[in-house]
């Protein structure tokens, strides 16, 4: 029971109080370059959601019995991106052989993710938090599906700003973000809920 | 005198933060603090001009079909490099930094500028265009950091501007250190920029010098022929 809690507690904290777009500022271009339609929001997010499991997965054991038995934990930067772009590259390579299908759907987005900086971040900071293995999955998947929320919700957004008039010099980036700043605002309201359900553990 | 260029247009005509967009991440994150955007400047321009010229360099040599991670792996050696003195001799910047000092291995600055500059140039123009950038995205930083923590806290680089006999009548506005004022003030010094400089609106991301352009382009059109055959279909 206690375990569930705590996984919980986790898994909400990364979704909604500690969102990773909006409270994190982690994985900002994609945010903002792809989040123009809802379904190439829900293709990053997938897809996004995947490496960052994929890569805590294989990130946390090469850390905790590889790096530190060597006290080589300095390196940890250098050996998760390498580990991120490998995987990327290897669930591209995967799902073109086997599910040509989703390839064609979630394909386009893989390359952007490697030099997305939320994978590198949770995987960075996993280790950071001293989460033990389940914890650290747990937390790569609340991050991944934060983003996609966020990404999602965002992408309504933009198509209601699409069709305002807005000032010429805020067009484009300016006004984005400022819409940015007010989705942000939102999710500030979602500060407490977590220790709220769960009696502040 | 074209070296000159080289440096002086990423203080301004090229800025990579206000200008070219790019460099998103670390702008919102750390400009809580004027004195954080300096820390966080400096190491960015650190590794800025140090990647740049080992690019410059090694250019003959990395095949192009594995340049992108070739790339990758120089700069994050070299932030690793950073890290390690600013813990040693600067400890107050290495905590506040904090996560965002080995995300500067992923910041588009960066790798945009080793894909669009350093590998093609020579190695002293190479340089001169890093610290020009670097420099740049430090002024940029310090412009946001400045307006947050002025507005937010009421200090700057940690010294109080409210008298203490106001202290009771001016409250500083929170809000501006919390993240969606640093979106708010970001967008707002963009457009500021675009004012004065007149500007026609750029597109919606930096795209131009994003390493990644290729690819977001790429699932644009994904996402029309998408569309297009939805439409088709429907009809």
């Amino acid at each position: 029971m206690d375990l569930a809690k705590s996984m919980m507690i986790i898994l909400l904290t990364g979704i909604l109080t500690d969102n990773f777009v909006l409270s994190k500022f982690l994985g900002i271009c994609p945010f903002l370059g792809v989040s123009k339609t809802s379904s190439g929001s829900l293709g990053m997010g997938c897809a996004v959601t995947a490496v960052m499991v994929c890569a805590t997965a294989a990130t946390y054991p090469l850390y905790h019995f590889f790096l530190v038995p060597m006290h080589l934990e300095y390196l940890n930067t250098i050996l998760f991106i390498l580990i991120i772009a490998l995987f990327v590259q290897m669930i591209e390579m995967v799902l073109k052989k086997y599910i040509p299908a989703l390839y064609k759907s979630l394909g386009v987005y893989l390359p952007l993710i490697t030099t997305n900086c939320a994978v590198l971040g949770v995987t960075l900071l996993n280790i950071d938090n001293g989460y033990n293995f389940l914890e650290s999955i747990i937390n790569a998947l609340g991050a991944g599906l934060g983003f996609m929320i966020a990404m999602l919700i965002f992408s309504g957004v933009r198509g209601r700003l699409e069709r305002c008039n807005v000032p010429k010099a805020f067009a484009g980036m300016p006004i984005t973000l400022v819409a940015a700043s007010i989705v942000s605002l939102s999710f500030v309201g979602f500060g407490g809920l977590v220790d709220g359900l769960f009696g502040g553990a | 005198m074209s070296y000159l260029k080289e440096f002086t247009k990423g203080l301004v005509k090229e800025n990579p933060t206000l200008v070219t967009l790019l460099g998103m991440c670390p702008t919102l994150a750390i400009t809580t603090m004027a004195s954080n955007a300096i820390g966080m400047g400096a190491a960015a321009t650190f590794v800025l001009i140090c990647s740049n010229v080992a690019i410059s360099l090694l250019k003959k040599f990395i095949p192009k079909q594995v340049r992108l991670p070739s790339y990758i792996v120089v700069i994050a050696g070299f932030v690793t490099l950073i890290s390690l003195i600013l813990q040693a001799f600067v400890p107050a910047v290495y905590d506040a930094l904090g996560i965002y000092l080995p995300l500067i291995t992923v910041n588009c600055i960066i790798l945009g500028r080793a894909e669009m500059f350093a590998s093609k140039n020579n190695v002293a123009a190479s340089a001169l265009d890093g610290a020009g950038m670097g420099i740049g995205f430090t002024l940029a930083l310090l412009a946001v950091g400045s307006i947050r923590e002025i507005l937010g806290s009421g200090t700057w680089f940690g010294l109080p501007l409210i008298p203490e006999a106001a202290q009771e009548a001016i409250k500083p506005m929170t809000i501006f250190v919390l993240p969606a004022g640093g979106f708010f003030v970001l967008g707002c010094v963009i457009a500021l920029v675009n004012k004065i400089a007149n500007r026609k609106p750029p597109e919606a991301t930096g795209c131009a010098a994003c390493p990644n352009r290729e690819s977001c382009i790429s699932v644009e059109k994904a996402e029309s022929t998408v569309e297009n055959t939805k439409k088709e279909e429907n009809k």
